[in-house]
C-alpha cells in the first residue's frame, strides 16, 4: 500500500482489505528501516499513530468514516502539534512542545487522519536545499548524494519514498513547489489567506502560506477540501466558501488558454528541465488546450524584494525567541543583555541568522524607506504582472525551478542558493496559487511543471493537473527506495 | 530672564473592553500573575492576533468626542525592541496611520476661563507584561496579564504653557474617557498613565527648547510636581550655562525629582513596519454615524448647558460637569427638586463636605440624589427651615431615615408657619427681655436691624428651630418698632 494514492487507500479501507493500523504499522516499519538514510522525519509518533488508527477504524466500522478517515500522513515541523515536538527544524526550538494545534493540524486531526510524525525542514523554513535543519540534511530519495529541496524536503521526501501517501507543507517562495518538483510529486501552494495560518510557525508572514504535497493532484484535493477555508483565529485568512475541489477534477481541458511566461524560459533554465516543460506543453496542446507566450516584466526583481520583505518580517517574527518564556536559554546568562545574545546565537543557525541581520538592516532607521518600501511598491507590480496575464490567459506554466535537484553542499553561497527560487518566489508576492507537478527526469532526477492561476483558482490548477496525470504517468514513477524493502 | 515652559502629553488610556486587543484572555485587574494570558499573549510560536472590535469602537468614540478626524483607513504596526515583559519581542501600535486624527479638547483653567489643547493624534496599541524584581532573590518575575491590554495613547500638540495647564488637560481627558464609559480612569490602578515633554524657552522666542521626555507619570499631582521640578531643572541648567540634552527621564514620587533614564543617543530604532497579520482597519461612515449617535452628553457641552440653560455660574458649571457621576448625581437632585440654584449649592456644599470629610467618591455617597432632592423639596416648600435642613441632611448621612420626610417627621422638624403660634412667642421673648428692648429702641433706627437678631434666636430657640425664621423677623420688627 505505500506507493498507492489516497483514494486508493480508502477505496482498500472500505473494502476492508486492510485496517489504518494495518497500514500505520506497515509505514512505520518502513519509516523504521529507511529513514535512517533519508533523515525525513524529526520526530516519529508512532504510539499517537496507532492509537489515532485505531480510533479510525472503529468509526470505519461504525459507519462514521469521512474521505481521509484512517489515511496515514505527516505535517511539517512548523506546524504546533500538541503535546508533540514542534522544532522547526531549529535547535532553539529543540525543547518546545506545543501546547495547542495549528488549525490545519486540529482539521486534520478531526477529518480522522492519522499523523504518523513532524517532518525536517530547513531552520524556520528558511532554505531551498534543506540543508539548514538543526537535525541535519534530507536526501533526496531519487538521488541520495541530491537535496530534496526545501524547505518542506522532509515531507516532499517522506512522500516520495513512500513512507507516508501525503504531508502538509509550507511555501513561502516555493518551499512546497520545489521540494515537489525536486522529489517528483506534487505539491499546491494554495491563495495566501486560503488556509489558516494559525499555528504555523512564522518565517514571512504576509508570504507564509500551508498546503498539501501529495502523489497526485487528486490526493491533493482531497486535502484541500479539509484543511481550506475561513478561520477566525487567523484575521488574514479569508471569508470565502470551500468549493469541493475533487469535484471539477475531470472537466476536459479543451479551451483552456495557456500563457507561458517569457521571463521564466531564459537563461539559467537547465536544457532537460526546459525539454520536460517544453514536452509537457505539447500534451496540454494534444489535450486541446492553446498556447501563447505571455510577459511578466517584473520578474527579475522578485527575488530582490522577497529578500528585502522576507527577512524584513523574519527578523520581527523570530525575535520572540528570546530565552525567557519558551525554547532554547544560554546556561547561566550574566545579566539581561547577555541572555539574549547567548541564547539567541546558540539557538539560531546561520541563515538564520543571515536573514535576522538582512531585516533588521532593512528595516532601521534611515533604510526603510530605500529598502522595505520599495519592495513593497515592487510586491504592487508583480501582482499586477500577474493579474493582467490572467485576463488573457486560463492559466500560467513553466519549470518549477531552473535546475533538477542539485548535489548535497554544492551550493555554498547563499545569494545562488536564492536564485533556485527565480520561478517560485514571485507568486508568493502576488498571493496567487501555484502547483507543481511531476513532469519528467534529468537523469534520474526528477523535474517538476509549474501551473499557475489567479486568486482563489486552486480548483482550475487541480483540474488542469489532474488532466495531466491522467495523460501522463511521470507522477506514478518511483524512486528505487520506495520499491525496497517493499 | 523671563522663561516660557512648553509642555506637551502623552496619555495612555486603558480601553475598559472585556478582553484582550488582540485575544479573548480578560482583562480583569488584580488577578493572581499569568492567569489571564493565553498563547496568543504569551507570543507562543503560531500565534496569530485578532483584532477586538470592541476596542476600535471605544477608540473610536474617542475621536468623536474630541471632534476629531476620523480616518477611513488605520493601519497597525510593529515597534520592534527586546525586553523581558513584552513577550513577542514587538509591541503592535499604530505608528503610520493611526485610529483617530487631529481633535481638540478643551481645558478649564483655574480662573474660569477655557483653553483648547489640540490633540495630534490618538492610536490603539496593546500593553506589555509588568516585571516583578521583588520575591525571586536576585531575579525577575515577569507576570503577563497587562500583556494585550488594550491602550489609547492619545498625543498632544505643545500647547500646554504650565503645570495647571497640563493637569487640566490631563483632568479634561479623564473626564471625557469616564464620560464616554471607555475608561475607569483609575490612575492608580495604571488605567491612565502619561509621558510628559517639558521644554523651556525664552519668553517671546518662536523655536522650541530642547524637551526632555518624562516616562509614566501617574496621577494628577505628580505630573504637577515633575513638570515643575524639571522646568527647575531646565531654567538653573541653562542659567548656569549648561545645555538641555533630549533625553528620557522618569519622576521618582518618593524623591520628588526626575532621574535621567536614557540620552537621545542611546534612543532604541524600533523598525516599525505594518504589521503583517493584521488587515488594515477600514471604518466606514455607517459605522461612525452608529457611533455618534450613542455618544453620551460630554463635559464641555454639559458645562454650557448647565451655564445657558440652568443658569449656573461658569464655575459651578465646571465643578458639577467634571464627572460623569457628579453631573448625573446632580442633574437627578435638580430634577426632584425643580431648583437648579439650591440643588448645586447643596451638592457643592453639604454633600461635598461630607464626601471629603469621609473620603467617599460621589457614587458611594450616604445620601442618594432623589433623598438630597426631596431635602431640598422640603426647604422650598417651606416645610423646613434652612437650619433644621443641615439637621435633616445629617441625619440621612448617618443612616437614621430613608428620606428627608421620614426624618423631619420623627425629629419634629416641621416649621412652624402659623402666624398665631410664632406671634405668641414673639410677645414672650419681648415680654422676657426688657433691657434688650430699651437698647433696642435707644439706637439709631439703621442699626436696629443688626439688634433684632438677638429676638429672633431667642424665638427660634422657643420653637425649637421650627419657627420660620422670615415670619418671626417680621412679627418681631414690626413689634419692636411699635413699642418704641
Amino acid at each position: 500500500m505505500h506507493d498507492k494514492t489516497i483514494t486508493e487507500i480508502v477505496g482498500a479501507l472500505d473494502a476492508g482489505t486492510i485496517s489504518s493500523r494495518e497500514l500505520t504499522q506497515d509505514l512505520l516499519g518502513r519509516i523504521d528501516r529507511l529513514d535512517g538514510q533519508l533523515n525525513s522525519f524529526i520526530t516519529v509518533t508512532a504510539e499517537q499513530a496507532l492509537s489515532a488508527a485505531d480510533q479510525a477504524d472503529q468509526q470505519r466500522a461504525n459507519g462514521q468514516a469521512g474521505p481521509l478517515t484512517g489515511v496515514p500522513l505527516a505535517i511539517k515541523d512548523i506546524f504546533c502539534t500538541q503535546g508533540v515536538k514542534t522544532s522547526c527544524g531549529s535547535k532553539m526550538l529543540d525543547n518546545f512542545v506545543a501546547p495547542y494545534d495549528a488549525t490545519v493540524v486540529s482539521k486534520l486531526r478531526a477529518a480522522g487522519t492519522v499523523s504518523l510524525g513532524k517532518t525536517n525542514m530547513d531552520e524556520f523554513a528558511m532554505g531551498s536545499s534543506n540543508e539548514n535543519s538543526f537535525y541535519g540534511p534530507v536526501k533526496n530519495p531519487w538521488d541520495l548524494t541530491a537535496v530534496p529541496g526545501g524547505s518542506s524536503g522532509g515531507s516532499a521526501a517522506a512522500v516520495a519514498a513512500g513512507l507516508v501517501p501525503a504531508a502538509l507543507g509550507t511555501d513561502t517562495g516555493g518551499s512546497i513547489r520545489q521540494p515537489a518538483a525536486f522529489c517528483g510529486i506534487t505539491g499546491l501552494k494554495p491563495t495566501y489567506g486560503r488556509v489558516s495560518r494559525y499555528g504555523m510557525i512564522a518565517y514571512a508572514s504576509s508570504l507564509d502560506q500551508g498546503g498539501p504535497m501529495a502523489r497526485s493532484a487528486a490526493d491533493c484535493a482531497l486535502l484541500l477540501n479539509t484543511i481550506a477555508g475561513h478561520d477566525a483565529r487567523d484575521s488574514t485568512s479569508i471569508a470565502r466558501g470551500v468549493p469541493d475541489y475533487s469535484e471539477e477534477l475531470d472537466a476536459p481541458l479543451a479551451g483552456l488558454k495557456i500563457g507561458l511566461p517569457r521571463e521564466y524560459f531564459g537563461d539559467g533554465l537547465d536544457a532537460d528541465v526546459e525539454t520536460a516543460i517544453r514536452d509537457a506543453i505539447k500534451v496540454f496542446e494534444s489535450l486541446g488546450a492553446s498556447v501563447r507566450e505571455v510577459s511578466l516584466p517584473h520578474t527579475s526583481y522578485a527575488i530582490p524584494a522577497y529578500y528585502v520583505i522576507a527577512p524584513a518580517e523574519a527578523s520581527s517574527n523570530l525575535s520572540r525567541y528570546d530565552g525567557v518564556r519558551f525554547g532554547h536559554r544560554c546556561d547561566n546568562p550574566s545579566d539581561l543583555i547577555d541572555l539574549y545574545k547567548r541564547s539567541r546565537a546558540e539557538g539560531f543557525g546561520d541563515e538564520v541568522k543571515r536573514r535576522i541581520l538582512i531585516g533588521t538592516h532593512t528595516l532601521s532607521e534611515g533604510f526603510f524607506d530605500a529598502y522595505y518600501k520599495k519592495a513593497q511598491q515592487v510586491r504592487r507590480l508583480i501582482r499586477q504582472d500577474f493579474l493582467g496575464a490572467f485576463e488573457e490567459v486560463d492559466v500560467l506554466m513553466g519549470p518549477a525551478t531552473p535546475t533538477p535537484a542539485f548535489d548535497l553542499g554544492a551550493t555554498k553561497d547563499p545569494v545562488s542558493m536564492y536564485l533556485q527560487d527565480i520561478y517560485t518566489i514571485a507568486i508568493n508576492l502576488a498571493g496567487i496559487p501555484g502547483i507543481s507537478v511531476p513532469a519528467g527526469f534529468s537523469g534520474k532526477r526528477p523535474v517538476g511543471l509549474q501551473i499557475l492561476g489567479t486568486h482563489f483558482s486552486e480548483a482550475r490548477l487541480l483540474n488542469v493537473a489532474h488532466q495531466f496525470q491522467q495523460a501522463t504517468d511521470w507522477h506514478l514513477r518511483r524512486p528505487e527506495i520506495a520499491e525496497e524493502n517493499a | 530672564m523671563q522663561w516660557e515652559t512648553v509642555i506637551g502629553l502623552e496619555v495612555h488610556v486603558q480601553l475598559a473592553t472585556q478582553s484582550k486587543i488582540f485575544s479573548g484572555s480578560s482583562t480583569a485587574f488584580g488577578a493572581e500573575p499569568n492567569t489571564q494570558a493565553n498563547a496568543v499573549d504569551l507570543g507562543l510560536p503560531g500565534v496569530l492576533p485578532v483584532l477586538n472590535e470592541q476596542a476600535v469602537a471605544m477608540a473610536l468614540k474617542f475621536g468623536l468626542g474630541i471632534n476629531a478626524e476620523i480616518p477611513e483607513v488605520s493601519v497597525f504596526d510593529r515597534k520592534n525592541y527586546f525586553y523581558p515583559d513584552l513577550p513577542k519581542g514587538y509591541q503592535t501600535s499604530q505608528m503610520y496611520d493611526p485610529i483617530v486624527g487631529r481633535g481638540e479638547v478643551e481645558v478649564l483653567l483655574d480662573d474660569g476661563s477655557a483653553k483648547v489643547i489640540r490633540v495630534h493624534h490618538a492610536h490603539l496599541e496593546e500593553d506589555a507584561g509588568k516585571s516583578l524584581h521583588e520575591d525571586f532573590h536576585g531575579m525577575t518575575g515577569i507576570d503577563l496579564n497587562r500583556a494585550g491590554t488594550p491602550l489609547l495613547e492619545i498625543v498632544s500638540e505643545p500647547d500646554m504653557r504650565s503645570a495647571k495647564e497640563a493637569v487640566g488637560y490631563l483632568r479634561a481627558i479623564h473626564s471625557i474617557v469616564t464620560y464616554l464609559g471607555i475608561s475607569d480612569g483609575n490612575m492608580a490602578e495604571g488605567s491612565m498613565r502619561c509621558d510628559v515633554n517639558v521644554s523651556v524657552r525664552p519668553r517671546g522666542q518662536e523655536e522650541f527648547g530642547t524637551r526632555a521626555e518624562i516616562k509614566n507619570v501617574n496621577s494628577f499631582r505628580f505630573v504637577e510636581r515633575a513638570i515643575a521640578y524639571e522646568v527647575e531643572r531646565q531654567i538653573e541648567l541653562i542659567e548656569d550655562g549648561g545645555k538641555v540634552v533630549q533625553e528620557t527621564r522618569l519622576y521618582d514620587p518618593d524623591a520628588d525629582e526626575t532621574r535621567s533614564m536614557r540620552t537621545k543617543e542611546e534612543a532604541n530604532d524600533y523598525r516599525y513596519f505594518p504589521c503583517p497579520d493584521l488587515l488594515p482597519v477600514v471604518v466606514d461612515s455607517a459605522y461612525v454615524e452608529h457611533l455618534r449617535e450613542s455618544l453620551p452628553e460630554l463635559p464641555a457641552e454639559k458645562r454650557a448647558r448647565f451655564q445657558d440653560e440652568l443658569g449656573l455660574s461658569a464655575y459651578d458649571a465646571g465643578v458639577l460637569s467634571a464627572s460623569r457621576a457628579m453631573a448625573e448625581y446632580f442633574e437627578r437632585v435638580k430634577d426632584v427638586c425643580g431648583d437648579a440654584k439650591q440643588a448645586a449649592n447643596w451638592v457643592q456644599g453639604e454633600l461635598s463636605g461630607a464626601l471629603n470629610r469621609d473620603s467617599l467618591d460621589i457614587s458611594d455617597s450616604s445620601v442618594d440624589a432623589d433623598q438630597l432632592g426631596g431635602l431640598i423639596t422640603r426647604v422650598i416648600d417651606n416645610t423646613i427651615n434652612g437650619k433644621a435642613a443641615k439637621q435633616v441632611f445629617q441625619a440621612l448621612w448617618n443612616g437614621e431615615g430613608d428620606s428627608a420626610d421620614a426624618i423631619i417627621d420623627a425629629h419634629g422638624l416641621k416649621q412652624v408657619t402659623d402666624t398665631g403660634a410664632i406671634e405668641s412667642m414673639v410677645d414672650q421673648v419681648i415680654a422676657d427681655s426688657p433691657a434688650q428692648v430699651a437698647q433696642y429702641c435707644d439706637a439709631e433706627p439703621d442699626k436696629r436691624g443688626k439688634m433684632i437678631g438677638y429676638f429672633v434666636g431667642q424665638v427660634m430657640k422657643a420653637s425649637r428651630g421650627t419657627a420660620n425664621p422670615q415670619q418671626v423677623n417680621t412679627l418681631l420688627k414690626d413689634k419692636l418698632d411699635a413699642l418704641c
